[in-house]
């Protein structure tokens, strides 16, 4: 019997684990996933939780929950991947050997990255919301902030859910005008870009509605280091703001096992072919979703659309046919825009977000990269579909792994 | 479009990003610079030459990588191409602008 092993069982690894089951017979392969966390943590939900919109109920399940039967869930610490000898080590001494692997580590932040960003401040007056703890003690500030200067921060790209950030300054200018004190709080977005967001047309729709909403910006912005003492973030070039609330995006990396293992670029992300999801540096092994070098979005619609191509090639792959380099980068991200309303866009490698309709082309019901009701609706639906749908593997229906042009303002 | 830059007509985008590196000279790195108030010591060119090698490489660009690269640091780096340095300093080079990755 053949081994199929896959590390992590986040949103990527459970994805193909329910994926490769339904596809591959079970008497000739044998897969295993590892991870040594016990939850599951719905990413998304991280952005909701401080403004008291999702309580930690709705954002945590266990990991074991979403493994099919006849995949075997391995919980243990893997120390590293000896590619050389096809084995994965544990933590605990033991191995286990792979005929594939499929590397599904994602990525975590990495405060330590940036000078000053720890110390008696952190979850005092510095908080980050990419983790499940910084976001519940944020959420525990805010409930009785009393306003004053507040910074959303980006350290530098690429981080997971590159629009998150601008989520958080646009339910955040909701939530105070909610509690009727938005005159109290100065809200900055401050971004190492050179606007909003990382495409032009993008970047121009969302730079107004920051401007609508009375959020500042300070774009190209490279922080060196923050000065907790004075309570400053300061850039290289010796721009200084000062802060009362510090929200901040920190570095992103890949897991450290991937370090550990010599297989990681500076930020530990595997270098990977963008098209096929193969490993550049060894045939047997796959990467998929935030653990890859691949320019595409560090979101769980990308590890899905991915999901769907890499289960082919793994296929091809066992059947020793040539891999198909076929993944276009295709994202589909809603944007929360605060006040019961969202954005939605659609892009990929080549194709910036642009106005359209979504997935009906000329027929919506979603509208690309405008305001509207029904967007927001979707992206509080997505819950429902990444537990029930995503995770499964279930295809969703009308939307195509890669990306369609029709019914696209280009 | 083009545009003259050192009394050549030079192929740029939209943001004058050289869209040819075969049409780029010091000269035209000189003029590019001027535009944006910088005038090129050696310490210019040898960030220059890295980057324009990095490019060669394929090597994508960035803030952090250019730390790391013993060419020169970050607080030099802003210091030689104030706002934005890896905006600026690869256009001056005539390669194109650093997909920031998303």
């Amino acid at each position: 019997m053949k081994q199929i092993l896959i590390l992590g069982a986040g949103t990527a690894g459970t994805m193909m684990a329910n994926h490769l089951r339904h596809e591959l017979k079970k008497p000739d392969w044998e897969i295993k996933i590892i991870d040594e966390r016990v939850e599951h943590h719905y990413q998304p939900g991280y952005l909701f939780l401080p403004f008291d919109i999702y309580e930690p109920d709705d954002i945590i399940k266990t990991i074991e929950e979403f493994i099919p039967k006849g995949v075997q869930l391995i919980k243990g610490k893997i120390d590293k991947i000896v590619p050389g000898e096809n084995k994965v080590q544990m933590a605990d001494g033991g191995s286990h050997s792979y005929d594939v692997l499929i590397v599904a580590t994602g990525a975590k932040t990495a405060p330590e990255e940036t000078e000053g960003m720890f110390g008696d401040e952190w979850y005092k007056s510095i908080f980050d919301f990419y983790t499940f703890e910084g976001s519940l003690a944020l959420r525990n500030k805010l409930r009785d902030w009393e306003g004053g200067k507040m910074l959303v921060h980006i350290v530098e790209m690429p981080i997971k859910c590159p629009v998150a950030p601008l989520e958080f300054a646009f339910l955040a200018d909701s939530f105070f005008q909610h509690k009727k004190m938005r005159d109290k709080v100065e809200i900055t977005f401050v971004t190492p870009l050179s606007g909003a967001f990382t495409k032009p047309k993008a970047t121009e729709a969302l730079d107004h509605l920051l401007k609508d909403k009375g959020i500042h910006i300070e774009s190209d912005f490279a922080v060196e280091r923050i000065d907790q003492e004075n309570k400053k973030l300061i850039d290289y070039g010796g721009r200084e703001l000062d802060f009362d609330l510090l929200v901040t995006v920190p570095t992103n990396k890949g897991d450290e096992m991937i370090g550990r293992s010599g297989m990681g670029d500076d930020l530990n992300y595997i270098p990977t072919n963008k098209g096929s999801l193969q490993s550049l540096a060894h045939k047997n092994i796959f990467v998929i979703g935030d653990a890859s070098n691949i320019p595409a979005s560090k979101a769980g619609s990308v590890a899905h659309f991915e999901a769907e191509i890499l289960t082919e090639n793994i296929k091809r792959f066992i059947n020793n046919e040539p891999l198909k380099e076929e993944f276009d980068g295709h994202a589909n991200c809603f944007i929360e825009t605060g006040h019961g309303k969202a954005l939605l866009i659609d892009f990929n490698y080549s194709h910036e977000p642009v106005e359209g309709t979504f997935p009906f082309p000329g027929v919506g019901p979603l509208r690309l990269l405008k305001e509207s009701r029904m967007n927001h609706m979707g992206k509080l639906a997505f819950r429902w579909i990444y537990w029930n749908m995503l995770l499964k593997g279930t295809h969703i229906p009308f939307v195509s792994a890669t990306m369609q042009e029709a019914g696209k303002e280009f | 479009m083009e545009k003259v830059i050192a009394g050549k007509n030079i192929a740029v985008n939209a943001e004058g990003y050289l869209t040819d590196f075969s049409q780029w000279d010091k000269n035209v790195a000189l003029e590019i610079a001027k535009e944006n108030n910088i005038e090129l010591t050696d310490r210019h060119w040898e960030v220059i030459n890295y980057l324009q090698t990095e490019h060669k490489n394929q090597v994508p660009l960035s803030i952090r990588k250019i730390g790391k690269s013993n060419v020169v640091d970050i607080k030099e780096f802003y210091a030689l191409f104030p706002q934005g340095p890896l905006k600026t300093s690869t256009k001056i080079a005539g390669i194109p602008k650093p997909a920031s990755c998303l």
